[in-house]
């Protein structure tokens, strides 16, 4: 890093922005914070629309032979709705949440790489609008989030073209997030902040670093190969030229099971969070929810094959990964049984979040069982590509991910916003999304095992389960309710002017508690030292000889903040080339989809913002 | 309210000791590996597998691939000779041998230009009517190594291209060292390929 | 918290009520039918128990903690601030370990039960198009009495003999040679299942070819479908299994020996001159299909020599009745218009060709 003195005074190619505020400055952002909220708005509208064709597939299966939706139009919305939930609801809503809070809790001043930050964020987006466009250009990706070939990639519409390089785009927006959030966690800890007095959320954090950096490479190359396929007629997974299907699912299969503890490890986080503050004692068995966290990050790169049972790998490899996907379950029930023993004996204050958390443990619990029947691979003969398989992954990923992420946004509001969410209406939606989401996929397992094939627009009311799917599109329904009473309370909460009567709400436990709210652009007037794990617990709470805790005299602690010192705080200023280069990216993808030219302009726009990037200086003059 | 001036950061303190940037590098080659990994596999899962011709041995020049391979890892060398002058702060030197680097990277890349040309014309495509799986994986294993070669030629001229100017921080050997990484893992990438791809003899196909 | 539990546990009690005892679901895979649909069942059920003793003891827990220590208005308590118990922690490790090892005692000894393939069961070849099943009998007391004798083929429904081991070998071919309607055919991946008869193993294109070795328990009609998305028309690729007793068998595969049964009624008659294009009118349809014994010989659409026997209960993906002479009509107008992305093309057939082919159709006993 360049010191003061070493560093040439003199200008970037263009004046480097200084604003911090104002609508232009959101362009510009490098603060991680701002950048949490980009992620957090954008994954939401993305979760609205995600939503939107939930609903939609829900209306279309609530009848038999019904004709609300063609079967293209139908494919092309379940295959959008996987695409989006994952890619652009869960992984950037669970960016948000690291983003904005992982310097917090290690308290440090941003992430290691600030506009690389940026960049990630921005080549999500335009990631994400670059597949959304699709559907005005000829067609939405239609086949499946799974993408099988040959399927995949002689399907004449033009979908799984966008669909190839879209999830290229937004696979470097991850890659690059995860090297920064890696490197900022692993080596911008505060003085005193070991690893082991770090929050668990921190450690679930980097635990899906790690699995981003090491699955999206092999997907990465598995799209290249379909892209080269669907464009340019090479023979990847052309049978007739003695390409193999398979291929393809064993290198997707190797990102997208991580990619499934990518989805859920943050909500672990965030559940492992609010569970002790809401409970009002630590978190039980800290080490073992940690390394049980890295052993499901290890595991889970030995496991993907259990989602191929039933493609004929024969019976070695079947009992290879039946056994691996058994063993999976015991540091993920490790977890579980850590949680219960946090609520044991604690005083449990039954607010949104803490209903959220608990709500997602329980749900997850269930997701869980259902994914244990799914590792007797026999049974799985069965179960798989089922309405089964269905109701166990939207039991994990919405039961746990998503009542975890509703947790986060009910806990975290105040800080960010410094506002505190409607508590009655936050209860309502909380009982009215339980209530519909069981109601929603409860039956699923229903009509799974009852005979439902996953993935068809249709059913025939001789299958005899026109009932469940009934009950499954009210429980759709309930859901966007309660996602609207969500979005009612947050646009009502932030009409009101900004200001906490107290800003530590929750008697929290972790350092983001020790800011102000929303905390100021440099995080912290001085880099906190650490003497112990829930520091910001121990400044206020000291234990008595018989281990009871009782309230540190006010001052006594160092937590208040000093409004007097004079400090020269370093921070690196706005940028917008971030910005620049990441748009150059999709511009590739559309020119790989119609024109050289295309490729050509795009690879010069990101060149470009890359030199500008390389050569403005740290600050602004 | 702390005032917040705007002067360049002061020198880097971090938790492990190693500077933010060479741990980024190492995790992000490390994720290389994987990537190269995945497209070295889908090589050799393919091998002998085309169903058509031309195959591998009708078309390598193993003579001619050895040079340049040679070429390569000579770049290795020079991007080493340059570290040393960075580190003696012989900056002219320095610009020198990564100068060559980009010198001999780039002959690299035109020797592979050269070789997939001529293995065109002799019929072996990536994709479309009449090209085989070993054209395929072929070009799309090396070609993405030669994308990356590219990259690195890319870095080293930004390198010796902002020393002249004066747009190095002092300590111009950190950016070279940087740099150095990652060129040679692409290097130690293209040993893994070229005895993969070209040295470890392909099952010819009966009749041929 | 109260509701919440009563909730998922009445959930988890009605699934298994509804699904043991239901009679009306004719793919439900807790009814099975055959030893393999049953082995799967047997599995599940095993399994289930000690899941649910989990689902209890967890939920039941979390309920229960919640109740007993939750926060109560005016009562102001720290509580003991405990961080861990490093016995319960093995203790919870080990146990469910254990609970998970002997789970995959009988998982493993069944994945290679169901993986063996016994030299004496009848061999069948499944073959998967988009979107329609075929099936070819390749056992050699299986053959054709005509022509060059090849086996027995059928599309839309399987039939077997009631209580005989059947071997599937499973392959995914195109559509077949061309199509005239501007999509092309395709391999893809399919995969067959019959949940009441077997559990699904997909359909690979390429040289990779899966098996499933399964009987039917009594004779009746099982109900399948493609299990393994393959495009537009993936949620109506359907099939039937039909088990025939010893003598019903019997009968059927003398029946599929024999050539097509040429007609005499004289609508029928003009259906198959305008099949075949013998008056120079029409004879697009043997372009991809095949009439038994004739030289219509194409497999790039179902085999209709004995397209209105009495097993050959369903057509077009088993997704119309072959009885339904209304929607016979219908896909012969205009396939795309009752299954959007049908390989068959609209010929443009007036009303009076289409009756003129149905009842060739039906001729074809």
């Amino acid at each position: 890093m360049a010191t003061a003195a070493s560093v040439p005074a003199h200008r970037g190619i263009i004046r480097r922005p200084t604003a911090t505020t104002g609508w232009l400055s959101w362009f510009t952002t490098i603060d991680h914070k701002k950048i949490g909220i980009l992620y957090g708005v954008s994954a939401f509208a993305f979760f609205l629309v995600g939503g939107a064709e939930a609903l939609l597939i829900r209306a279309q299966l609530a009848k038999p032979d019904n004709t609300l939706l063609n079967a293209d139009q139908y494919n092309q919305i379940f295959t959008m709705h996987g695409l989006t939930m994952i890619f652009l609801f869960v992984m950037p809503m669970s960016a948000a949440f690291f983003n904005y809070f992982i310097p917090l809790m290690i308290g440090a001043r941003d992430v290691a790489f600030p506009r690389l930050n940026a960049f990630s964020y921005w080549l999500f987006l335009f990631g994400g609008l670059f597949l959304y466009s699709s559907w005005f250009l000829g067609g939405a990706p239609n086949g499946g989030w799974f993408g099988y070939p040959p399927n995949s990639t002689t399907d004449p519409s033009i979908g799984m073209t966008f669909y190839a390089i879209g999830l290229i785009l937004t696979g470097i927006a991850s890659s690059a997030g995860a090297i920064n959030l890696a490197v900022t966690v692993i080596n911008m800890r505060a003085p005193g902040m070991t690893f082991f007095r770090m929050p668990v959320f921190v450690w679930m954090g980097l635990v899906v670093q790690f699995l981003l950096a090491f699955s999206l490479p092999i997907v990465t190359v598995a799209l290249f190969e379909m892209l080269f396929d669907r464009r340019w007629q090479t023979n990847f997974f052309e049978p007739a030229a003695g390409g193999k299907p398979l291929l393809w699912q064993n290198l997707f299969w190797l990102f997208a099971h991580p990619e499934v503890y990518i989805l859920i490890l943050p909500a672990f986080g965030i559940i492992s969070e609010i569970l002790p503050v809401f409970s009002r004692k630590p978190l039980f068995g800290y080490q073992f929810v940690v390394f049980s966290g890295i052993a499901i990050g290890f595991i889970g790169f030995g496991v993907w094959a259990h989602h191929m049972f039933a493609v004929g790998l024969g019976p070695v490899a079947n009992t290879a990964f039946g056994i691996t996907t058994a063993i999976i379950a015991v540091p993920t029930g490790i977890k579980i049984f850590n949680w219960m023993g946090t609520m044991y004996g604690g005083d449990l204050h039954f607010d949104t979040p803490m209903l959220m958390a608990v709500g997602a443990v329980s749900m997850f619990v269930i997701g869980g069982l259902s994914g244990v029947t799914h590792a007797v691979v026999p049974s799985d003969y069965q179960q798989t590509d089922t309405y089964y398989v269905v109701a166990h992954f939207h039991y994990v990923l919405f039961g746990g991910a998503v009542f975890g992420l509703f947790g986060g946004i009910y806990y975290w509001w105040p800080k960010v916003f410094a506002r505190m969410l409607n508590e009655f209406w936050g209860k309502v939606q909380f009982w009215i999304m339980l209530i519909g989401f069981n109601l929603t996929f409860g039956p699923m397992h229903i009509l799974g095992l009852g005979g439902m094939i996953r993935r068809e627009y249709t059913y025939p009311a001789s299958l005899g389960l026109t009932f469940w799917n009934q009950v499954a599109t009210v429980g759709a329904f309930l859901i966007a309710l309660s996602v609207l009473i969500f979005i009612v309370n947050a646009i009502v909460t932030q009409l009101r002017k900004p200001g906490l009567e107290n800003e530590d709400p929750w008697d929290a436990r972790t350092l983001e508690w020790t800011t102000s709210s929303p905390p100021p652009v440099y995080n912290f007037e001085e880099i906190p030292v650490v003497h112990a794990l829930d520091e910001f617990w121990h400044r206020k709470y000291a234990e008595d000889k018989e281990g009871r805790l009782i309230r540190v005299p006010a001052g006594a602690s160092d937590d208040a903040p000093d409004t007097h010192r004079e400090h020269a705080i370093h921070l690196p200023s706005p940028s917008f080339w971030p910005l620049v280069a990441a748009l150059g990216l999709p511009v590739i993808g559309y020119g790989v989809l119609y024109s050289w030219w295309l490729v050509g302009a795009g690879a010069l726009l990101a060149i470009v913002g890359f030199i500008g990037w390389a050569m403005e200086p740290p600050v602004a003059d | 309210m702390a005032d917040t001036t705007t002067h360049a950061a002061p020198a880097e303190h971090t938790s492990t000791g190693l500077p933010s940037t060479k741990l980024a590098m190492w995790i992000f080659l490390a994720s290389e590996c994987l990537l190269f990994g995945a497209l070295i596999t889908t090589y050799v899962l393919y091998r002998g597998s085309s169903t058509t011709p031309p195959y591998q041995h009708e078309v390598f020049d193993i003579a001619y691939t050895s040079v340049s391979s040679f070429v390569l890892l000579a770049s290795s060398l020079t991007m080493v000779l340059s570290l040393v002058a960075a580190e003696k702060r012989d900056f002219a030197r320095m610009r020198l041998w990564l100068v060559a680097t980009a010198l001999l990277g780039m002959t690299f890349v035109g020797g592979q230009v050269y070789e997939f040309t001529s293995f065109y014309h002799e019929g072996l495509k990536i994709g479309g009517p009449g090209s085989n799986l070993f054209g395929t994986t072929f070009y799309t294993l090396t070609g993405f190594h030669g994308v990356h070669v590219t990259v690195g030629i890319l870095m080293l001229l930004s390198l010796v291209g902002m020393s002249w100017a004066g747009r190095l921080p002092d300590d111009q050997a950190f950016p070279v060292e940087m740099v150095g990484l990652y060129w040679h893992f692409v290097d130690i990438v293209w040993i893994v390929i070229f005895t993969v791809v070209y040295l470890i003899p392909q099952p010819k196909p009966p009749g041929t | 918290m109260r509701t919440k539990r009563w909730l998922a546990f009445g959930l988890l009690a009605v699934t298994l009520l509804l699904l043991s005892c239901s009679k009306d679901l004719p793919q439900n895979t807790m009814n099975p039918a055959g030893p393999t649909a049953q082995t799967e069942k047997n599995l599940l059920v095993l399994v289930l128990w000690p899941a649910a003793l989990v689902f209890l003891i967890v939920e039941g827990g979390i309920l229960l903690i919640s109740i007993r220590y939750r926060h109560r208005k005016g009562r102001d308590r720290m509580p003991a601030q405990l961080h861990g118990h490093t016995r319960l922690e093995i203790g919870w490790t080990i146990a469910p370990a254990i609970v998970l090892a002997v789970i995959m005692v009988p998982t493993v000894s069944t994945i290679w039960q169901l993986a063996r393939q016994p030299a004496d069961a009848m061999q069948i070849t499944v073959e998967g198009y988009q979107w329609w099943w075929g099936f070819s009998y390749t056992d050699p007391d299986m053959q054709t009495a005509y022509g060059d004798h090849g086996p027995i083929m059928t599309a839309d429904v399987m039939v077997i003999p009631a209580g005989r081991t059947i071997d599937l070998s499973l392959t995914s071919l195109g559509g077949g040679a061309h199509s005239t309607n501007g999509i092309p055919d395709h391999q893809v991946i399919h995969s067959f299942w019959a949940p009441r008869l077997f559990g699904k193993q997909d359909v690979i294109p390429g040289d990779q070819t899966n098996h499933i070795v399964f009987s039917a328990d009594e004779p009746g009609t099982y109900y399948g479908q493609c299990a393994e998305f393959c495009g537009l028309q993936h949620g109506r690729m359907k099939f039937r299994i039909v088990a025939l007793d010893a003598a019903g068998w019997q009968h059927w595969v003398e029946a599929q020996r024999q050539p097509a049964a040429t007609p005499t009624e004289q609508l029928a008659k003009q259906g198959m001159d305008l099949f075949f294009g013998t008056n120079g009118e029409g004879g697009q349809c043997i372009q991809c299909h095949s009439i038994g014994g004739t030289d219509a010989a194409a497999t790039a659409a179902p085999n209709l020599t004995h397209f209105a026997s009495e097993t050959h209960q369903c057509f077009a993906g088993c997704d119309f009745e072959t009885t339904d002479e209304a929607a016979l009509k219908a896909w012969l107008a205009d396939p795309n218009a009752v299954k959007l992305g049908a390989k068959m093309p609209d010929y443009g057939l007036t009303p009076d060709q289409i009756d003129a082919l149905v009842a060739y159709l039906y001729s074809l006993k």
